[in-house]
């Protein structure tokens, strides 16, 4: 019996299905290759440039894009392609990074709130209500001035907000799946409450988890953007496409190109999760078969 | 009596408060379960029977209100906390659910939800846990067991997964099964495969089990003794034989003649109770059933009439003791 090899299921998994219906979806793919292609170039580049982002070179300030430098240079003459691969790195780092944290904990938030019920959803909520309330940027802006320009705070700081939304919507789907009859049917066996948060209602989330996420993650690059912009965000010389954009807005009528090259790639790589968040809603959403 | 039941269930009321003042879902129920019976509770809907098998785990909606005591081999399973009661569940006492359209996660593979149970009370390793799920996969009779375990619920047929969640619910080997009309969603034909299945295992498990159904023929086919509940009390109850023979409550006897007899020439039209259940949250002070009995006489109205033994293990809760003949239908 044990000699058995492992059989795989003949039908299809709805997972299997989901991304038959993603392929399906013509501009999902699209926004998936050009985000692909967007993340190698951005782990590569950096490695085979003979350029650093950091180290200025004095002979080449303010040159137009040629053949040495592709994509020209800034006012310290570091090569401008190096730079915003850099910054798409960072920029991917924190729209990814921050948006994982606050999946995770506005999941566990949110099912723990809606599966718990009563007195302890009551203290939770009003726990999200409260950080609500609280006004962002002058928040950020404080924490920059107490603890200095870290990168780690930009961090902190986007996920401390962006997890209350997910909290939210999460209880909301937590409180309709507790009624369904396997929920009652898994108590009936005994299960703990821990085990029934995380292995019966986060599968079923799980869809919605990862279109949350994909949406999340755009607004995140932008928020870190608009932080970089307001000069709150990476600390020089380390770039984010946000402070690059930063960067050129001031030399627009001489050097058009050090604006519009990372404005160009911050709105691709948004406009591509955005896309691929759209898609991704469709694919995971089971009445999607019927077409 | 009491000492040898497995479960004892004294003075059971599940009560709701709702708009209109306390509703009670199930009114004073007292009942005791031998090891190995196979028990029928039968009643319309809103007659409370799943809502005692729900409270039995502690399993209640929100907001209800127990009084009364439910014990399991002697232990109190009333008021004890979720922690306690989930110790129980599953591993000693364990329920199978009316529809296995929605009893099963759809997101998990069969074998995931039944080693569930086995990793949760029983002190297995994963290996032993998948040869019992297999086995016990075999012993519904589902054909492929080892391949199964990989699947979902949806690639599996009505039938098949309410044979997953019987196979589910006795995994961990529990003393009582309580089945909440295991059959009602599913087609005529795989009802009585079903049927079949849930008296082999019982001779195979020696469980008692606690079948809850609407259907009294789903109940002559596969149990021991009969409990008729009618708008949340016990109305009748009666070894199976004694109830088809001698039904003495007439709520009993016209759900009994509400049965086609193939064996006999049809009538034009099966006779039927006339009326409605009542509404729970406005009960008649008398007897629930008096509105609608051709019997009523007049202490019915006035007071609930007291359950009382009226031969061997046959206790009836009715004033009139004259025959129930075919006066009126």
């Amino acid at each position: 019996m044990s000699a058995v090899p492992e059989a795989r299921p003949q039908g299809h998994s709805q997972w299997q299905q989901s991304w038959q219906r993603l392929r399906r979806h013509r501009s999902s793919v699209v926004a998936l290759g050009v985000l692909v292609t967007v993340i190698v170039l951005a782990l590569v580049v950096p490695l085979i440039s003979s350029f650093d982002y950091a180290i200025p070179d004095w002979n080449a300030i303010y040159e137009p894009p040629g053949s040495a430098h592709w994509l020209g240079t800034d006012g310290l003459g570091r090569d401008l392609l190096t730079r915003v691969m850099w910054g798409c790195r960072v920029s991917l780092l924190v729209g990814v990074a921050a948006s994982v944290v606050s999946v995770v904990i506005g999941v566990v938030w949110g099912a723990t709130a809606g599966y718990t019920g009563g007195a302890v959803d009551s203290v939770m909520m009003r726990f999200v209500d409260i950080l609500y309330a609280v006004p962002f940027i002058p928040l950020v802006i404080v924490l920059t001035v107490l603890f200095g320009r870290d990168f780690f705070l930009v961090f902190v700081a986007i996920g401390a907000v962006s997890w209350l939304d997910i909290a939210r919507i999460v209880r909301g789907q937590t409180l309709s799946l507790k009624s369904r009859e396997f929920v009652e049917a898994a108590r009936a066996l005994g299960v703990s409450t821990r085990t029934m948060i995380f292995r019966h209602l986060v599968p079923n989330l799980l869809g919605l988890i990862i279109i949350y996420a994909t949406l999340t993650i755009p607004t995140v690059i932008l928020f870190e953007a608009f932080l970089s912009f307001l000069g709150l965000g990476v600390h020089p010389p380390l770039a984010s496409l946000g402070s690059l954009v930063s960067d050129g807005a001031s030399h627009l009528r001489s050097q058009p190109y050090l604006l519009t090259v990372p404005a160009i790639f911050l709105t691709v790589i948004i406009c591509c999760f955005s896309y691929l968040g759209d898609g991704l809603r469709d694919a995971l959403d089971p009445r999607g078969q019927a077409k | 009596m009491s000492d040898a039941s497995v479960l004892s269930i004294r003075d059971l009321t599940v009560s709701y408060r709702g708009e209109t003042g306390t509703l009670r879902a199930v009114d004073g129920v007292s009942l005791d379960l031998a090891p190995g019976e196979f028990l029928g509770i039968v009643g319309e809907s809103g007659s409370g029977k799943t809502q005692l098998l729900l409270a039995t785990l502690g399993l209640s909606a929100p907001g209800a209100m127990l009084a009364g005591s439910v014990r399991f081999r002697g232990q109190e399973l009333i008021g004890v906390g979720e922690r306690a009661l989930s110790q129980v569940r599953g591993a000693r006492i364990a329920m199978v659910f009316q529809d296995p359209m929605t009893a099963l996660n759809p997101y998990l593979t069969i074998g995931t939800q039944l080693m569930e149970g086995l990793l949760r009370h029983k002190s297995l390793g994963r290996q032993a846990a998948r040869r019992k799920a297999i086995e016990l996969l075999d012993a519904v009779h589902i054909p492929e067991p080892a391949r199964r375990l990989a699947q979902h619920p949806h690639e599996l047929s009505g039938g098949m997964r309410q044979r997953v969640v019987i196979a589910m619910a006795l995994i961990c080997e529990p003393d009582v099964l309580l089945a909440d009309e295991p059959t009602t969603a599913l087609d005529v034909t795989v009802q009585a495969q079903i049927l079949t299945l849930l008296r082999e295992l019982r001779t195979r498990t020696r469980a008692a089990m606690i079948l809850v159904t609407h259907d009294l023929g789903v109940v002559a086919e596969v149990a021991d003794r009969v409990v008729v509940m009618y708008a949340g009390r016990i109305v009748e109850q009666a070894d199976v034989d004694t109830l088809f023979a001698g039904a003495r409550h007439p709520y009993t006897e016209g759900l009994r003649r509400s049965i086609a007899d193939l064996e006999r020439p049809l009538p034009a039209r099966l006779p039927s109770i006339g009326g409605n259940p009542p509404n729970l949250a406005s009960l008649p002070p008398g007897c629930a059933f008096a509105p609608r009995c051709q019997y009523a006489f007049e202490p019915c109205p006035k007071a609930p009439p007291p359950l009382e033994v009226v031969g061997p293990g046959h206790t009836c809760a009715c004033y009139y003791t004259g025959p129930l003949g075919q006066v009126g239908l």
